[in-house]
């Protein structure tokens, strides 16, 4: 059974203050695609070093307007940098989409557990990403490609609405060309311009190369989409406790202490956002929780 | 140069079906190559085969007069291809587009209903191979229009 990578100690440190936003300038903006932008962050004290692990999140506060989780999708091992990709969806999102480099934010954390990338060591990893999903993930394949002869196969699958949603396009042209790793992208929908593949992420795999007896998966999506990929991935043999799900609530306090984030039993800022597919089984397909 | 029946046998689809069954199936086959862009079958015309793909990518189109050819579909190694040479009035519903050279074995509809009809068990065979394949896609239309990452 694959264990959630707990907060690194330099991590604890960090946390002194959960309570307390940071704050962190903006370095550089770049526009993902209509709806998503990627924010480089760096810390205004400026020997402060951010130590995450793949798959922890962030409260980012927008001064005046709200603060929200936002998952960390920069690399882990460059800790002078902060990066998180976003999607429009109200109004801090839309805010956020408007601040400039030069503009100054507050950030909290890095709060919450990460993905399973010591316990995949010597095995196959799948990623199943969906829509904004590939941002969470992203830290996983910096990890596991800086270590690359520690896994066997690397196997992105990713799903999302259009061609024109397609996050992070240079770089996954770039790991395309790479041998040691698999990339396959489906859309709902393309058009005549779109050569690439047609349908929902979950149709990827049972084709998708890798060894389902000895393969760790990581699923990051919409909840409807991560219900039915941890179905296809048993299916194809992957053990259920080899697979791990990255859940969303509405937050506030990000520390276990108001509740907001109740996702049956568990507190999804504190014992997630990352859990293994047999600890949400039965909650996942009830209404409420 | 393999045979039409070992050619049906390597395919996910033919999978445990036994030689006797393979050798009839073969009976119906033809060996088919569509180059990249060419339209394998269109909306509308009689629908009388279906494809077992064995290499290639093929792209299952509608065209709306605003927005031209929208892929709904994608289809590659392993996939079969049309479902509606089994049901009268035997007519296409869509556009199919060999997005690069696909190879594929066409079947012939009508040499296969009457295999059915006078096998029944084979005909079954048939029906539950097809009906695994039309659940699994109704089951990812009905995500697919469910509009997850909207
Ligand atoms: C642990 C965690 C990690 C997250 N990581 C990311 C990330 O990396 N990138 C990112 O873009 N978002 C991420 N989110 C989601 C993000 O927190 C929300 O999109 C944000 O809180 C919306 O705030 P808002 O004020 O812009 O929208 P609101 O005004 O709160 O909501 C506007 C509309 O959007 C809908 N909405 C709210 N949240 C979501 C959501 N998560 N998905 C779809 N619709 C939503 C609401 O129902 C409402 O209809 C994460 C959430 C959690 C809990
Ligand atoms: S956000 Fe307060 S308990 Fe989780």
């Amino acid at each position: 059974m694959i264990n959630l990578t707990k907060t690194p100690l330099m991590t604890q440190k960090q946390l002194a203050n959960p309570m307390q936003p940071e704050p962190f300038r903006v370095k550089r903006v770049m526009k993902e695609s209509y709806d998503t932008f990627t924010l480089e962050l760096e810390p205004i004290a400026s020997e402060r070093l951010f130590t995450f692990v793949p798959g922890q999140f962030n409260m980012l506060y927008i001064f005046g307007v709200g603060e929200i989780p936002v998952s960390i999708s920069g690399d882990p091992n460059q800790p002078a940098m902060l990066v998180h990709t976003t999607r429009i969806v109200g109004s801090v999102t839309k805010a956020m989409s408007k601040l400039k480099a030069g503009d100054v934010l507050g950030v909290r954390g890095p709060f919450g557990t990460g993905w399973p990338v010591s316990d995949a060591e010597g095995c196959d990893v799948i990623l199943v990403a969906g829509g904004i999903g590939l941002a969470p993930l992203r830290p996983v394949l910096y990890q596991t490609l800086a270590h690359r002869d520690r896994y066997g196969k690397i196997v992105l699958l990713y799903g999302t609405r259009s061609p024109e949603d397609i996050l992070f396009r240079k770089e996954l042209e770039k790991w395309r060309a790479r041998f040691d790793l698999e990339i396959f992208v489906t859309v709902d929908y393309g058009d005549s311009d779109w050569h690439g593949n047609v349908g929902v992420v979950t149709k990827l795999i049972p084709k998708a190369p890798f060894d389902a007896l000895n393969a760790v998966a990581m699923v990051c999506g919409p909840e409807v989409m991560m219900r039915f990929t941890a179905i296809e991935l048993q299916k194809r043999g992957v053990r259920g406790d080899g697979i791990a799900l990255s859940m969303e609530r509405n937050m506030k306090c990000a520390i276990g202490l108001c509740g907001h984030c109740q996702f049956g039993p568990t507190f999804i800022c504190k014992d997630g956002p990352v859990f293994t597919y047999p600890q949400l089984q039965s909650w996942l397909a009830q209404w409420e929780v | 140069m393999k045979t039409l029946d070992e050619l049906l046998h390597e395919h996910e689809f033919f999978k445990d079906f036994k030689p006797e069954y393979l050798e009839l199936m073969a009976g119906c086959a033809t060996n088919v190559i569509f180059e990249a862009g060419q339209y394998i079958f269109r909306e509308g015309q009689e629908a009388n085969v279906f494809y077992v793909i064995r290499h290639g990518h093929v792209a299952l189109e509608i065209h709306d007069p605003r927005r031209g050819p929208i892929t709904i579909e994608t289809l590659q190694e392993d996939d079969v291809l049309g479902w509606s040479w089994l049901f009268a009035p035997y007519q296409w519903h869509f556009d199919a587009k060999a997005v690069k050279l696909t190879r594929a074995v066409a079947m012939d509809g009508k040499c296969l209903r009457m295999k059915c009809e006078n096998d029944h068990t084979l005909g079954y065979l048939m029906m539950q191979r097809f009906n695994t394949v039309l659940a699994d896609r109704l089951q990812q239309t009905r995500l697919q229009v469910l509009k997850l990452y909207d």
